[in-house]
């Protein structure tokens, strides 16, 4: 068995040790998903496997076997042209440094189905409804496991909102 | 983190065969274990990967649910029944971790999740009685903002983590198990032991037994219930002070009353002493004041939680007011 990041498939590392995370970044060069705190407590490292964000920090490579991986590297298309929300992150300036936009976009990506299925959140009003669409509210608390300490947490806000314009979600 | 062999469990059979060996432990998400082998807090000779479990949510017989052990977090807070039927789980299941992190976690791992307390993590530099039995507890004259006020000892004042196990606890919830000396089932308000003097047992679990499922049964209570989580900052911390209630009315008296409390004790903290103030009663603030000052008084801080008692109490206030229709 192995691994499937954005559509290639690679041998799963010896040592059972080994992160995704560092999989992806120290063996296979896979630097665009980033290192943060190592310890479940930034998101810099989200990335989605089988459609769901995780951690990769926190999960082991061999959790991951038989899955599919998608990083920020599998989100352009094969021409090179940039995801969507990829766009709006650079309209809105929904970055300063960088470092955690990665796992930001990620993120998003897979909340933005999350909020498509009808997922409820802790901000919910009415659980059994489901959310009344994607609120500024909804947003943050959705993206409350990604942090930016450059602050550009309005921007990302405002780019995940226009991605999500005409969507009756 | 130091080296361990890894075996994925095709079911439970093979599962407590594969975990006989000496140190293994069970994995489900990993989202609390990785990181304490990270520090070296645990060290386990072998992962048994049990996440691959059959991981279902069935109705049971009795009207209830039977939630898999496998299933993960996010699956749970989601799932029609659970959101109409038990409120107060889906709810704090949603105040828990990231959406990363519940998409990770599995129930069973969420239930055997261990203390967040700074000195626990600190093997370097603090002495801690639950990593070395007998070293002392750094956190009960240091940094105590976040520990317990109930059920501690002098010899650990930790608290369990979860906001599952809280609404859980509240709904009488039963985990399932099985070992090598055969299957049993624990209520969830006695699964979590207090520290006493050993507080590096945490729970009933006996050597190799794993958890399977939890089962729910149904209530008024269950179907009124809420859950509601007080922390330092809006979104993705742990509980300074939670509170899942349920509260079931009729003609205009309590008929039943669920309370639980967490950030408050080693484990999820079932307020009996508050339920039996109110039930039967006419369900009105100063009645639910009167329930909470009951439960609080005996509440025991330390210099960096006094506030806690009071939090807990008007949160509780809370809670029940606005399950009662009233303005919280």
């Amino acid at each position: 068995m192995a691994i499937v990041i954005n559509g290639t498939e690679y041998p799963l590392p010896d040592d059972f040790r080994v992160s995704l995370l560092d999989l992806l970044r120290e063996r296979l060069g896979l630097t665009g998903t980033k290192l943060g705190c190592n310890q479940g407590a930034c998101g810099a490292c989200t990335v989605i496997v089988d459609g769901a964000r995780v951690l990769s920090c926190l999960t082991l490579a061999v959790q991951a076997e038989g899955r599919e991986v998608r990083t920020i590297e599998g989100l352009a298309s094969e021409d090179g042209r940039l995801h969507a929300l990829q766009h709006a992150f650079i309209e809105h300036d929904g970055l300063q440094c960088g470092y955690c936009t990665p796992g930001q976009i990620c993120s998003a990506i897979a909340m933005v189905e999350e909020l498509r299925r009808g997922d409820p959140s802790y901000v919910t009003a009415d659980l059994a409804e489901g959310p009344k669409g994607a609120t500024r509210q909804e947003i943050r608390e959705r993206m409350s496991g990604n942090l930016c300490r450059c602050g550009a947490h309005n921007g990302i806000v405002e780019a995940i909102e226009e991605m999500l314009v005409g969507e009756a979600v | 983190m130091r080296s361990f062999e890894y075996r994925r469990a095709a079911d439970r059979t093979e599962a407590l065969s594969m975990a006989g060996a000496e140190r293994a432990r069970y994995l489900g998400g990993g989202t609390n274990l990785v990181d304490l082998m990270r520090q070296n807090i645990e060290a386990p000779a072998a992962l048994v990967d049990v996440s691959c479990l059959p991981g279902t949510i069935e109705d049971t017989p009795k009207g209830g649910l039977l939630i898999g052990a496998a299933v993960r977090n996010s699956f749970v807070a989601t799932h029609p029944a659970v959101r109409t039927r038990y409120p107060m789980l889906s709810r704090a299941l949603l105040a828990g971790a990231s959406a990363q992190i519940r998409n990770m976690a599995t129930v069973g791992g969420n239930i055997l999740q261990r203390t967040r307390c700074a000195y626990f993590y600190d093997a370097v530099g603090s002495r801690c009685n639950k990593r070395e039995l007998g070293a002392g507890c750094d956190a009960i004259g240091g940094f105590n903002r976040y520990h317990a006020i109930f059920g501690t000892s002098e010899h650990c004042i930790a608290t369990h983590p979860s906001d599952m196990c809280v609404a859980l606890a509240a709904l009488d919830a039963v985990v399932h198990l099985v070992g090598p000396e055969g299957d049993r089932s624990v209520p969830m308000i006695d699964f979590h032991r207090l520290p006493g003097v050993n507080p590096q047992i945490e729970t009933v679990l006996r050597p190799g037994e794993l958890i399977t499922a939890i089962e729910l049964t149904p209530s008024a209570a269950a179907a009124n219930s809420a859950y509601r989580k007080v922390r330092d900052r809006s979104s993705y911390a742990f509980a300074l002070v939670s509170v899942a209630a349920g509260l079931d009315v009729v003609a205009g008296k309590i008929k039943d009353v669920r309370i639980a409390l967490g950030g408050v004790a080693a484990k999820p903290w079932r307020a009996v002493r508050a339920e039996e103030v109110l039930r039967g009663q006419v369900p009105n603030r100063e009645r639910f004041r009167e329930a909470a000052d009951a439960e609080l008084s005996a509440a025991k801080s330390f210099d960096g939680n006094g506030f806690k008692t009071e939090l807990a109490k008007r949160t509780i206030v809370a809670v029940l007011g606005e399950l009662n229709g009233a303005d919280a």
